[in-house]
């Protein structure tokens, strides 16, 4: 018998579940529509599993809290909403440059500022990216159901334990507050990465000195016996700070390196009937479950139409989008901004095929019938 | 080099010299807390210093704890984290005026509203050292800095009457003069279980003095040396304070602590499963 667990579940909420699932145990926030329900779930359901649960005086201080609490060796996650978003990315440059594991939640609203609090938007997929200052690297993960929000909140845990990067996790306002069956997983099924722990002796800990094998150092939280130092400054392997241009070289490449590296093992999307397709849609988030749909319109109408669908946003899926270039005529990039992924694509398949534009910032869906007439109009 | 015991026990030998200029209070501030720590034979395994940016907080580099320097301001945010996760670890925040009281003010007064247990030990120059000299918080109306030309027309910040009103439960006020009284407020900081203040009163010969003709840094150290007075002798002749720096032991009113409120929570919870 199958212990599976069928639940009809709130997008925030299966966020929750999923992060609980995943190990998370501290939880630091300060409200914001449309991600408030994230903060008071975990209120609710963090000190029933002997975790915490605080409510902090802003977003900058919500960012600065689960870098400590990771630090202190208790899996960690905010969560907030664009103008929140905008405040902690300070800190989210300090726990890429200190490589602290913790996993920050984004639910869009239409921006910029207060913007349109309760309305669905895509704008932050370049700020996820390039929203902290300096070069560094990033992980995004962009899920499509509340289903795969669960699903994708345990991998963004286990990527930001098994690379030591702050993770973004974009969602969008109407999948964050739409409810869905979910099939929550036995613990059996799911596959949970912690943090490479020091097997040395305090006296051998060389907290910043990487493995040559994944460029990620090991992680010791503060507490257990491994006194060392950790700065937002450029530093050496020991963590202290430094002004050696070699030095400072390394640390910024190796950063970067020990991600994009990796890129096969970040790879996560959804290629649909791409194959054969001339026409390809490129999609994430929310517009994806129209472009699905507009894919299943057009091809009963005899077009040969795909999807291609990145669940991981940074680092770029170049060689997947690089593959459909070469097959399709014209890649059409739906999004609910001016154009942010579509510069991605652009740069990337721009070469080899048409890329054009499918967007809308008023606060509306893209639905699956304005996807058809563009498309439509285009051939 | 020679180093004292206390200095191989508990400085990182490699990472000195400090930064700090020559007759700069900073050293000596940190050095009260190294004593206070040595007194109360504190285990070093078991400590967190957390610190922001500026002068000051370069202190946590020198100190061989667990130790963290986080971004400008925000030191008392990161080590509400870690306490919070870990209420076992001893947590102490080194910061600077600048640091805590402008664009760390906030977290300044909801760490002491909510008595975490954190002892944070301010290191006021009245200027910002880091940056070159710009007027801070702290600086007296009337003062110049890099960025008051003309005088300062800001009025200045009271640190511990700022905590104190904002519910830290333990306030002091020592300085870079008054070293051994400071190592006993730490001390006593370190002993309330909730959220303790204390302030350092430091020097800066290089920006503040310079800017404001206040002499070498001997100067300035006989400066607080005449113009300080303990609060006990106020409590009784209230005359002897006009016009001086009050320091000793300013606030002491133990209150529950916030780590402990919300492990009640816990323990409600786990009965009721
Ligand atoms: C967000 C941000 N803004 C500004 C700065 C520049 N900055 C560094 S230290 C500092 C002032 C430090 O003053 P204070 O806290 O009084 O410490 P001191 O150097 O005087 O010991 C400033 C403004 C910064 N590092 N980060
Ligand atoms: S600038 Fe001032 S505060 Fe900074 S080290 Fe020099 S004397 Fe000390």
């Amino acid at each position: 018998m199958s212990n599976k667990k069928a639940k009809l579940l709130q997008g925030n909420e299966a966020c929750v579940e999923g992060a609980l699932a995943a190990g998370m145990r501290f939880f630091a926030g300060y409200p914001i529509t449309p991600s408030t329900e994230i903060a008071e779930i975990s209120s609710q359901k963090l000190p029933a599993l002997d975790g915490k649960f605080i409510q902090m005086e802003d977003e900058l201080s919500s960012m600065a809290a689960i870098i400590g609490g990771s630090l202190a060796g208790i899996k960690s996650m905010t969560a907030t909403s664009g103008p929140g978003f905008s405040l902690m990315q300070e800190n989210l440059g300090y726990a890429t440059i200190a490589e602290i594991p913790c996993v920050i939640v984004n639910v869009q609203r239409g921006g910029p500022s207060t913007g349109l609090p309760t309305s669905p938007a895509q704008g932050e997929i370049m700020q996820a990216k390039w929203g902290t200052h300096g070069d560094h690297p990033a992980i995004t993960l962009y899920p499509n159901s509340v289903e795969e929000i669960y699903n994708t909140t345990i991998t963004a845990f286990n990527f930001s334990e098994k690379y030591r990067v702050p993770v973004v996790l974009l969602l969008d306002e109407v999948i964050a507050h739409m409810r869905e069956k979910v099939t929550l997983k036995d613990t059996s099924e799911i596959t949970i990465i912690d943090r490479k722990k020091p097997t040395c002796s305090a006296e051998e800990y060389v907290a910043y000195r990487a493995d040559d094998n994944d460029n990620i150092p090991s992680m010791a939280s503060f507490g257990e016996g491994y006194r060392y130092h950790v700065t937002g400054l450029v530093h050496n392997e020991t963590g202290f700070p430094t002004n050696d241009n070699k030095v400072a070289d390394k640390l910024i490449r190796r950063l970067i390196d020990k991600v994009e590296n990796d890129i096969d093992n970040l790879s996560i999307y959804e290629d649909y009937k791409t194959n054969d397709a001339e026409t390809v849609i490129v999609s994430f988030g929310s517009v994806s479950r129209s472009a699905k749909s507009a894919v299943n319109e057009l091809r009963n109408n005899g077009k040969k139409v795909g999807l291609f669908r990145p669940i991981t946003i940074w680092p770029t899926l170049e060689k997947q989008i690089l593959e459909i270039s070469k097959k399709a005529k014209t890649i059409y990039v739906a999004e609910m901004n001016l154009g942010q992924y579509y510069y991605e694509v652009e740069r990337i398949a721009g070469k080899y095929c048409n890329v054009k534009k499918i967007n809308k910032v008023n606060g509306e869906l893209i639905t699956p019938n304005e996807i058809i007439s563009v498309i439509n109009g285009g051939n | 080099m020679m180093y004292s015991n206390l200095v191989k026990k508990y400085y990182r030998i490699n990472n000195l010299p400090h930064i700090w200029c020559p007759g700069c209070g900073h050293g000596i501030l940190m050095n009260s807390i190294i004593r206070a720590i040595d007194n109360l034979k504190l285990d070093k395994d078991n400590i967190c210093v957390v610190s922001g940016i500026g002068c000051s907080s370069r202190a946590s580099g020198y100190m061989d704890f667990n130790t963290l320097h986080t971004t400008h301001g925000r030191a008392l945010a990161f080590a509400t984290g870690i306490k919070f996760a870990n209420p076992n670890l001893k947590v102490i925040v080194v910061t600077g005026d600048g640091d805590c009281a402008a664009i760390g003010g906030n977290h300044l007064i909801h760490a002491a509203r909510r008595n975490i247990d954190i002892t944070t030990i301010a290191f006021n120059n009245n200027i910002y050292g880091m940056t070159g000299g710009q007027y801070s918080p702290t600086t007296p109306t009337g003062d110049f800095g890099t960025t008051a030309p003309y005088g300062n027309i800001d009025k200045s910040f009271d640190l511990c009457n700022l905590a104190k009103s904002a519910g830290a439960t333990y306030v002091g006020r020592g300085t870079a003069y008054h070293a051994s009284l400071l190592t006993k407020l730490i001390e006593n900081g370190l002993n309330n279980n909730g959220f303790s203040f204390i302030e350092g009163v430091s020097v800066c010969p290089t920006y503040y003095g310079r800017k404001n003709k206040k002499g070498s840094s001997v100067k300035m150290m006989t400066y607080l040396k005449e113009n300080c007075i303990d609060k006990k002798v106020v409590d009784k002749k209230p005359e002897l304070g006009e016009n001086k720096i009050l320091i000793g032991e300013l606030y002491n009113n133990s209150q529950p602590e916030y780590t402990e409120k919300y492990k009640e929570i816990i323990k409600m919870l786990s009965k009721e499963s």
